[in-house]
């Protein structure tokens, strides 16, 4: 199971918290999936935090607070300080966003802030592309977790770059990696644990689903699949058939 | 004092950011604050004054992916 700065959390499945139809269909969906992480964002209280508070602290899994929409270092680093005195950790997923259309990160300010918090005592969670020399420079940063982009937020595209992702596992065998944002469909969930990844990270494709509930423990279900399946040692595929039943033995009979 | 809370503006009868919390009835409310993008802390709301024109953000957690 993967460990995040020291802690062992039970499943490989981290679940967002938006876009849900009901907060009991949020929680069913939670159960269902037996998600260990549940991500929150930081908005303006205008009268429903206090009772989403409540709601997600009996979920009863680990909390990772974002910086989602923050576009400046200031913005996320001010963020990440509040959600620490808010929901009592240092966990933040760090997100510095560089373009509206792809909310893709600005990786220059990522690399930035997540100096900046982990030098503030912040365990940081980076969203992040799989560019190696990005990635190289968050962990020199302090970061202990990579969490690259499988596809734009939202877009339920899958793995974008399945190559660049087996290369970043590659390269840092012992650096916990999380697929974060782009996952549609239980493949795409599957795929991420057959490349080695430690978690996956979504929430649309669960909250956007006709049945959240069921594509939440079909998400469970493929990233399971998936790690055994890594584990496993999966064969090397092939171009040209190969007979899998045995020819010597095979009767004469034209 | 006129200030914006959470982008609005009030003439509220505050001194403090902890005195601003608690005439938007939030006092016991689990929330954290920035004054003018910068954080904060609880601990430190009772001593930081507000001045005329000053931008008090008061957030809670809510649904984030």
């Amino acid at each position: 199971m993967p460990v995040f700065y020291g802690t062992e959390i039970a499943s490989p499945l981290m679940l967002g918290t938006a876009q849900y139809r009901s907060p009991t269909i949020l929680a069913e969906a939670f159960r269902a999936s037996a998600a260990g992480i549940a991500t929150v964002s930081l908005r303006r209280e205008a009268g429903g935090g206090q009772a989403f508070l409540r709601l997600i602290e009996a979920l009863g899994v680990r909390l990772l607070p974002n910086t989602a929409g923050c576009h400046s270092v200031k913005e996320a680093v001010t963020t990440a300080q509040m959600a620490r005195e808010l929901l009592g950790t240092d966990w933040i997923k760090l997100e510095v966003i560089g373009h509206a259309d792809l909310l893709s990160p600005d990786v220059f300010a990522l690399v930035e802030a997540a100096r900046e918090l982990t030098g503030q005592g912040f365990k940081v969670f980076p969203y992040c592309t799989e560019d190696l020399s990005v990635c190289e420079r968050l962990l020199a940063a302090g970061c202990q977790v990579l969490m690259p982009w499988g596809a734009p937020i939202g877009s339920g595209l899958g793995l974008n770059n399945p190559h660049g992702l087996k290369a970043l596992r590659a390269t840092f065998p012992d650096v916990p990696l999380v697929i974060d944002a782009g996952i549609g469909l239980p493949s795409h969930a599957a795929a991420a644990m057959e490349l080695g990844f430690d978690a996956i990270l979504l929430n649309t494709a669960v909250a956007k689903a006709g049945d959240p509930v069921m594509m939440a423990c079909a998400m469970a279900q493929a990233a399971e699949a998936g790690k055994a399946a890594h584990r496993a040692d999966p064969m090397e595929p092939r171009e040209m058939a190969t007979p899998s039943t045995p020819v010597i033995g095979k009767a004469f009979l034209s | 004092m006129k200030l914006k809370i959470n982008g609005q503006p009030r003439d509220i009868d505050a001194e403090s950011v902890a005195d601003a919390l608690a005439v938007e009835g939030l006092a016991e409310a689990r929330v954290a604050t920035a004054l003018n993008g910068n954080f904060v802390p609880a601990s430190m709301r009772t001593t930081t004054l507000l001045s005329p024109g000053d931008a008090l953000e008061v957030v809670a957690p809510m649904q984030g992916g």
